[in-house]
């Protein structure tokens, strides 16, 4: 049987259950007190990775979950009182289940000794736990097994044999499972056999009997349609949920009854009841299987006639509750059940799992869409027919739209991944024997998953940076009158068609006569030099810098901040740092909303088109005798204010001689200005950009290409990057270089 | 693999490889022209490499059929997939064949 796709959508499943696990566990050993809620959230974490599992026969993540599992079903029941030692036995097992599902993910089926002796060591110490708890508490967790029996009839050191006297309650010692699977398990891809294996992973089948009731004649037989149904006795310590979830899978459609060991009689009639043309034989299987005597059943059957004749209308469940005989405890646990059933399937409505791949299809053909309009535009005005004018105009605005919904689509909040550096925070404050605390902000903004993705590691480099070099040891800060926790602060937000991440601390600041020197030492600068502030910050980001006086694992290994600012150059972002000796920094990392499509605005030198991203644009404005700066030839006089700019003629050697009257575009970015001379302002433009190859990579001032409506290629001009180039002095381009 | 031997004191079927959902139909087809042979029925199973529901269904079926007709059916060879399949599902004694590595005894049984 394939279960190739089934077991893609466990792993990914399972991966997000870890993750939701790890947040919860986190927020755990943050409030330091036990919260029921979160307790049994990250019990039905474990709890599904662990059933799921089963049903693919995972047994090393089954075995392994069982063990999580069942010291978490402790500290539901309070048995087990959480503390720092085990929230954090927890996430390393978390980890180690995590480690267990990612070798599967890459198909990995070789025994890895290492994670098999971390597995087996975890294990021992959450045995540990258990056996503490239970060895105190010993007969309730028997009768917490049991299940069965309500709390005035538990008489410790009473026998078995002594407390079946209490009423009907039946011999048997064992659960009794009825079976019926619906016709159509074998039709979607599930094989009964795999849910009876399971079943054995967390107990043991005494007797089992395979019924063939159902099977038609041969020639109405269908063989994809299942007929199978099973009486098992079935022994084992598990609660009544863990084996009810065995069949979670199959649970709506089935018939299941699932009877706990010692029952009274009632819940035998009940299944007699609810399988009415077979309970003849019905009755034979259970004594067959041990779980009635025949005294007991023909008890029951007596019960059942009686019941019958008293009361025909009433339905047996009725009679059950009126009789005192269901168990709150397990009517609780259905409830319970039914409503977390009902709060998956709503929560699947609200969401669609899409395969990326199938989303940059999308996006790519939308972003042909976007130029064949523009061709199509450009003709239909071309042609002089107003009616097509028309019409073509309405079309480009959907497809506008259409674009835009596209993208979205591509949204992701940017929270995820700052929640996964709690993690990170917990485990380097551990290492570095520092107190911080991580606070998030703007986790609800939105941006392109693709740059999502390739952001998380500078961040990475970013935060760890900063709790290693920026936040100092409780002692100093309390030496200096600051709280003795260190305080990190990830915060994210939307400016002007960019999204802005910013990494800050309220540490040390930068040192920058440490930075000076060491640059000096490493050849970086001259020792004569003269530098702001600003530019000797911009060192650390120079390529084989580093601070750290020891080398620790973390950072100052000298190889993080230039790699940073390659990664977000990558992304067409930037990154900037302030910082105040004593008081803290801030790393701000500026990135575009999204890589493929933008607004242009679209300008021409001589013959050759540029295009410039319209979020950048400010104004445009001529360039005459009346604003030019004399002695000065590349500022101009924008209302009173010095506008460095820059001529695309001589930039990119084009050939033409400048009009009389040139056009400036005046363009911002990261809060400063530049004007871009040009000599025809042509307009408004939807851009799909295309990336340059590989051998144009360190090209300066161009970001991209695009193909015009007209068929001709238009260069997407870098507008940070040009700024920069135009403001920076020389030696913060030196920093900045790599 | 089917493999038909009609002897002149039974039939004899040899079942092999996979009798699982994938081949269930034609495996159905190929049991359905043995089920009425009037003859004894034997199932050799010596070969069977896969078995899973809709495999021990068809067995069952078989049985169920064969009974019904009041003919006699036994199953035999269980190869080691089947013994740990049938031990799985308590199907040693649904079957009543015994099981041993030979020809099986027993022929005609009630049940």
């Amino acid at each position: 049987m394939n279960l190739e796709p089934a077991l893609q959508t466990y792993i990914a499943e399972s991966l997000e259950q870890l993750e939701e696990m790890e947040r919860v566990l986190l927020e755990l050993e943050d409030d330091g007190e036990q919260s029921q809620d979160k307790l049994d959230e990250i019990f039905r974490a474990a709890h599904t990775i662990k059933g799921s599992a089963g049903l693919f026969g995972l047994d090393d993540i089954v075995e392994f979950t069982h063990g999580v599992e069942s010291l978490l079903d402790l500290m539901r029941e309070g048995k087990v009182k959480s503390s720092e030692d085990i929230i954090s036995l927890l996430i390393s097992s978390r980890d180690h289940i995590n480690a267990l599902v990612e070798k599967l993910a890459a198909g990995d089926e070789e025994e890895n000794e290492s994670l098999k002796s971390e597995g087996n060591t975890l294990s021992k110490r959450l045995q540990h736990f258990i056996d503490e708890a239970l060895g105190k508490d010993e007969v309730s967790g028997e009768e917490d097994a049991a299940g069965s029996l309500v709390e005035a009839e538990v008489i410790p050191g009473v026998s078995p044999v002594e407390r079946m006297e209490h009423g009907e309650a039946v011999e048997n010692e064992n659960w009794h499972i009825s079976l019926r699977f619906p016709p159509d398990v074998l039709r979607e891809g599930m094989d009964p056999l795999s849910f009876l294996y399971y079943l054995e992973t967390i107990g043991t089948i005494n007797h089992i009997v395979t019924l063939d009731e159902a099977l038609p004649s041969a020639n109405e037989m269908d063989v994809e349609t299942c007929y199978l149904g099973f009486e098992i006795n079935f022994k084992s310590d598990a609660d009544k949920e863990t084996i009810e979830d065995v069949f979670e899978f199959v649970r709506d459609e089935s018939f299941i009854r699932i009877i706990p060991p010692r029952s009274r009689i009632a819940f035998y009639l009940e299944l007699l009841d609810a399988l009415p043309d077979t309970e003849m034989r019905l009755g034979d299987m259970l004594q067959m299987c041990g779980s009635l005597t025949s005294a007991e059943l023909e008890r029951a059957l007596a019960m059942q006639k009686t019941m019958r004749e008293k009361s025909v209308d009433l339905p047996l469940g009725n009679i059950i509750v009126e009789a005192g005989m269901t168990e709150t405890p397990v009517l609780n646990a259905a409830i319970a059940k039914q409503s977390k059933v009902r709060e998956n399937t709503f929560r699947e409505k609200q969401s669609v799992r899409v395969d990326a791949e199938k989303l940059d299809e999308l996006i790519n053909l939308v972003g042909e869409l976007v130029i064949a309009g523009a061709g199509t535009a450009l003709n239909a005005g071309a042609s002089g027919n107003t009616v097509l004018t028309e019409s073509v105009s309405s079309l480009n605005g959907l497809v506008e739209q259409v674009r835009d919904s596209a993208l979205r689509l591509r949204m992701v909040q940017v929270g995820a991944t700052f929640t996964r550096f709690r993690r990170v925070v917990r485990d380097v404050s551990l290492e570095l024997g520092k107190d911080i605390d991580l606070i998030i902000t703007g986790a609800e903004t939105e941006l392109d998953k693709t740059v999502i993705e390739k952001i998380a590691d500078p961040l990475m480099h970013l935060v760890r940076n900063s709790m290693d070099h920026g936040i100092e040891p409780s002692d100093l800060r309390l030496a200096q009158g600051k709280s003795s926790t260190g305080m990190l602060k990830l915060n994210a937000y939307h400016d002007s068609g960019s999204v802005v991440i910013e990494v800050s601390d309220d540490g040390a600041g930068l040192n920058k006569e440490k930075i000076k020197q060491k640059a000096i030492e490493k050849g970086i600068i001259e020792e004569d030099q003269v530098l702001d502030d600003q530019d000797i910050y911009n060192l650390i980001f120079a390529a084989g810098f580093s601070t750290a006086d020891s080398v620790s694992n973390l950072s100052g290994r000298g190889v993080g901040m230039d790699v940073v600012k390659s990664n977000i150059a990558a992304l067409r972002g930037t990154v900037e740092l302030e910082s105040t000796p004593g008081k803290g920094s801030k790393f701000s990392i500026r990135l575009p909303l999204t890589l493929a499509i933008i607004d242009g605005f679209q300008v021409a030198v001589n013959e050759a088109s540029f295009v410039i991203p319209l979020d950048m644009v400010l104004e445009c404005v001529e360039l005459d005798e009346f604003n030019e700066v004399a002695n000065k030839p590349n500022y101009m006089n924008l209302r009173g204010e010095v506008l460095p700019f820059i001529r695309l003629r001589n930039l990119f050697s084009l050939s033409g001689q400048p009009l009389r009257r040139e056009n400036v575009v005046v363009v911002q970015y990261g809060g400063k200005k530049a004007g871009l001379v040009v000599d025809d302002l042509i307009g408004e433009f939807q851009t799909v950009i295309k990336p340059l190859g590989e051998i144009f990579n360190h090209l300066q001032g161009v970001g991209g290409s695009t193909i015009l409506g007209s068929g001709e290629v238009a260069l997407i001009l870098d507008v940070p990057g040009l700024i920069q180039q135009m403001s920076a002095p020389d030696i913060s381009r030196t920093a900045t270089a790599a | 693999m089917f493999k038909v031997d009609k002897l002149k004191s039974k039939c004899r079927v040899h079942i092999g490889d996979e009798m699982t959902i994938y081949d269930a139909a034609e495996l159905k087809e190929k049991l359905m022209g043995v089920l009425e042979d009037s003859r004894p029925l034997e199932l050799g199973l010596s070969r069977v490499t896969e078995l899973d529901s809709s495999g021990v269904q068809l067995l069952m079926l078989v049985k169920k059929e064969r009974e019904k007709q009041n003919r006699s059916l036994s199953l035999s060879n269980h190869s080691d997939e089947v013994l740990s399949i049938f031990e799985l599902l308590g199907l040693a004694t649904h079957f009543k064949d015994p099981i041993v590595m030979q020809k099986a005894a027993g022929e005609n049984y009630e049940s």
